[in-house]
């Protein structure tokens, strides 16, 4: 079966991108497929790689990229939302002229009718959020 | 192109939080990929269509405008729980738009027809 | 309708709010959602008083708030494999945020 998840809450304050994780690991153990995997809100701050978090805490946007990597999984962040809260690829930080780029490997920034094809394209959709 | 029922459920105020404007951006796009969108509005969500807003002295973007555009996008069920709006001393004629006023129960099994439901 | 409730019922109106519109099917506590589900708490009263729904609880969220051994009568205790398999057997779900 095709799930497809969306994320409307950033890493560390609310639990809602831990357990999206948690939920994306075991339908994957399932023998599920991901169809994508959608950032929107302040879940689009679950892609910046310049997330330093202590050593005995769990790495969220490492631990999304990794997971990405493994299973080739489609994580989109919206750009809309991404511009306002200053997550930027090459191509946002050219467009908009910006000095750096922070998107965490794994991650594409794309638009919000990726959230809405993912709702069309998966047999299943679940959102975390607050 | 697939058609499904995609069903965003509104329960948060404006403006204290970002969801209901975000949540307009969703609706909107829904609407251009021609799917079968509604919107229901219940709890805090009721505030979102309370007619008048005024957002110069909080320095936001007012979007009670879109809600009147909706129509133009061919997004016409917009569906309200009457209790929410008792509970709240609001009654239709507040509204900045038509909607339909139902009762929880009646909104629960528009729920359940659904394919995709997205809470903001 | 799988019916996902992620905040306590002391807190927001999210419990209250689904009981009373979803037309039945199942009802998954999650994160702080797992208290209602907790013995001697509101919740119990609410959930019991709600008969039409199958109600579950996530496993790892109650074990993490100390709340593994509270769970009331009539509640199925899932892990995250068995929040999947929800999400698959219901043709949709709606997280009440």
């Amino acid at each position: 079966m095709k799930f497809s998840i969306l994320i409307n809450e950033g890493p560390y304050t609310h639990q809602a991108s831990d357990s999206a994780y948690q939920f994306a690991k075991s339908v994957l153990a399932k023998g599920h497929e991901i169809f994508r995997i959608f950032f929107y809100h302040d879940g689009v701050n679950n892609a910046t790689r310049l997330t330093t978090p202590p050593q005995d805490d769990r790495n969220i946007v490492n631990r999304w990229s990794k997971l990405a990597e493994e299973h080739k999984l489609d994580m989109v962040v919206c750009v809309a939302a991404a511009q306002r809260r200053g997550i930027v690829d090459e191509g946002e930080a050219k467009r908009n002229g910006k000095d750096a780029t922070n998107l965490a490997p794994g991650f594409r920034i794309s638009g919000l009718g990726q959230l809405i094809e993912a709702g069309i394209q998966a047999d299943r959709m679940v959102t975390f959020g607050d | 192109m697939t058609i499904k029922k995609f069903m965003m459920v509104n329960r948060k105020a404006p403006y204290g939080t970002v969801y209901a404007l975000e949540s307009l951006e969703v609706v909107l796009i829904a609407a251009a990929f021609e799917q079968d969108v509604s919107l229901a509005f219940l709890d805090d969500g009721v505030y979102q269509l309370k007619r008048g807003h005024q957002t110069k002295g909080i320095e936001m973007k007012g979007f009670e405008k879109t809600y009147g555009a909706l129509e133009d996008y061919d997004v016409s069920k917009l569906y309200v729980d009457q209790e929410s709006m008792a509970a709240r001393g609001l009654t239709a004629d507040d509204l900045c738009v038509p909607v339909e006023v139902m009762s929880r129960a009646e909104l629960g099994k528009l729920m359940e027809e659904q394919d995709v439901v997205l809470s903001f | 309708m799988l019916n996902i409730i992620n905040k306590s019922p002391l807190d927001r109106g999210s419990l209250d709010t689904c009981l009373q519109s979803a037309e039945g099917g199942a009802i998954l506590l999650i994160e702080d959602g797992v208290y209602a589900a907790t013995k001697g708490s509101v919740g119990e009263a609410k959930l019991k008083a709600a008969g039409k729904f199958k109600v579950y609880a996530l496993g790892p969220d109650l074990e993490a708030r100390g709340m593994a051994d509270r769970v009331m009568d009539g509640v199925t205790v899932v892990d995250y494999g068995g929040f999947v398999d929800l999400v698959a057997e219901h043709k949709a779900s709606q997280s009440w945020l």
